[in-house]
């Protein structure tokens, strides 16, 4: 046993196996992602940015219940409500604070209508602090625009909710 | 008139050698990264220029751009002055490397001894720099570094006179066209896998990477350092691997021979055949750096007096009486 070592330790047996490890990963094909050209696969639960959906009429979906403010653990969402005229209660304000939200998706899990989701975006970086401040205008625009990508999301995880 | 003339003459043939030697640097880097990503299954840099080959250049465009921080109680002139020593012995050292037959910029008859010297002399820039920055990464990197490469430089030195005793002179092209019939690394194998590793430990290349052990001194040395100094220590660095990696090739490889002597290879230029010796090196050295983890220091102490010491030591007997008792002693004049 001990000469055994010994004899691996002069003919350093252990590293000329690391050695061809090495060689043979060296030609192995690559893992990298070429970040901003090539994308990784996003789960279709992955939380990323607020938005705010509307029905396919144009109504926001929105009931303002407040249950999404209650149930969010950073305190980040601020909501104020008004009865509509024809008798609907809305929201008049629908603030994110993007940087306190900790992304956790329980406000997405308590909407009772889909109104609030996290979407596949999480590029959404900003140079000041207060382009993160959101507001409803903001929201419902990101709505506007991942629309397509949120239905198919939320359509795909309905078997599983 | 007579003196300008030799003056420029010289000046021209230095920048004519000094400015390949610091493009290869900066490519050698490039190499050095992309070979460590490849083990890793990374891709390493890739997206400046063509495959990524000029990253070095643009890291260095960023250095020159940093500003240059010296600490307040940092010695001023000590400070700033040990960047500049290793980066130029680093690169003088490529004075007496010849890269074909003749194509030397100083043919000079101790070559090999002036480049232990300079060699040697290199410990001083990482001694200062450690000693002026007053603060104690550094001046631990230093003393790590100090005593590192002293040790193992006895053990280089004596594995250069097992070479010597085959050749019988110190001149580098000597060195070179002595290996003719064949390379030193055949009968001198186990030589060249200690002088290999010692050259690791010369240049501080990992596994004997204590002097910049990240995860026990920050950066070592170089911890104080910013901007251009840094880059002018990260220089050196480089260009003291390329010089070990073209010795290791002097030395062992045959130098600017081709290895089979006959119609299709010894009408290669011979300069082609010295870089692609030294880039061989060169891989080897950032393969290994991607496959070994860092030794202990007293392991690395260990290693370097009790066994590569006495190890070579053995080995010049051997070869000397070897020659004496066949009659093969080379014939000096």
């Amino acid at each position: 046993m001990k000469l055994n070592r010994i004899l691996k330790t002069i003919f350093m047996a252990d590293f000329a196996s690391g050695l061809l490890i090495a060689l043979r990963k060296f030609f192995e094909k690559k893992k990298t992602i070429n970040y901003p050209f090539e994308k990784g696969k996003i789960s279709p639960r992955f939380r990323g940015e607020h938005a705010l959906r509307r029905y396919p009429n144009g109504e926001e979906r929105c009931i303002a219940c407040k249950l999404c403010e209650a149930v969010c653990p950073a305190q980040a969402i601020t909501i104020e409500s008004k009865i509509r005229e024809d008798g609907s209660r809305k929201t008049t304000r629908y603030d994110i604070d993007m940087l306190k939200c900790i992304y956790c998706g329980l406000c997405e899990e308590s909407c009772p209508v889909d109104a609030i989701v996290q979407g596949p975006n999480f590029e959404f970086a900003t140079e000041t602090r207060e382009e993160l401040y959101y507001n409803k205008n903001k929201l419902l625009e990101n709505g506007d625009k991942w629309e397509t990508a949120l239905a198919e999301n939320i359509k795909s995880d309905s078997p599983y909710r | 008139m007579l003196y300008l003339n030799i003056f420029f003459n010289e000046i021209y043939k230095i920048i004519f050698l000094l400015l390949p030697v610091l493009v290869s640097v900066a490519l050698v880097v490039w190499l050095d990264r992309r070979v460590w990503a490849f083990v890793q299954k990374r891709k390493g840099p890739n997206v400046v220029g063509p495959f990524g080959l000029f990253q070095t250049l643009a890291d260095a465009l960023k250095y020159t751009f940093k500003e240059i921080i010296i600490p307040a109680s940092a010695n001023k002139s000590i400070f700033i002055l040990a960047p500049i020593v290793t980066l130029t012995l680093s690169l003088i050292a490529w004075a007496v490397i010849p890269f074909d037959n003749d194509v030397v910029l100083s043919n000079i008859n101790v070559g090999i001894l002036y480049l232990f010297a300079v060699s040697s002399l290199s410990v001083y820039g990482i001694i200062m720099a450690g000693w002026a920055s007053n603060s104690k990464y550094p001046f631990l990197g230093a003393i790590r570094s100090a005593a590192q490469m002293i040790s193992y430089e006895v053990s280089i030195g004596i594995i250069i006179i097992n070479v010597l005793l085959c050749v019988g002179s110190l001149n580098l092209s000597d060195i070179v066209l002595a290996q003719k019939k064949v390379w030193f690394i055949f009968p001198l194998f186990p030589m060249f896998v200690v002088f290999f590793i010692s050259a690791l430990a010369e240049t501080n290349r990992p596994p004997f990477d204590l002097p910049e052990a990240e995860s026990e001194l920050v950066a070592g040395y170089q911890t104080e350092y910013s901007g251009m100094m840094y880059a002018m220590f990260w220089l050196g660095e480089y260009a003291n691997i390329l010089l070990l990696c073209a010795l290791g090739s002097i030395l062992f490889l045959g130098g600017w021979l081709s290895p089979i002597d006959f119609y299709p290879f010894n009408y290669i230029p011979g300069f082609f055949w010295m870089l692609l010796k030294i880039l061989i090196l060169f891989i080897l050295f950032s393969l290994i750096k991607a496959i070994v983890p860092r030794y202990r220091f007293d392991q690395l102490m260990r290693l370097g007096w009790k066994i590569f010491l006495p190890l070579s030591l053995i080995w010049v007997v051997l070869t000397a009486s070897f020659l004496f008792f066949f009659n093969m002693l080379p014939i000096v004049g």
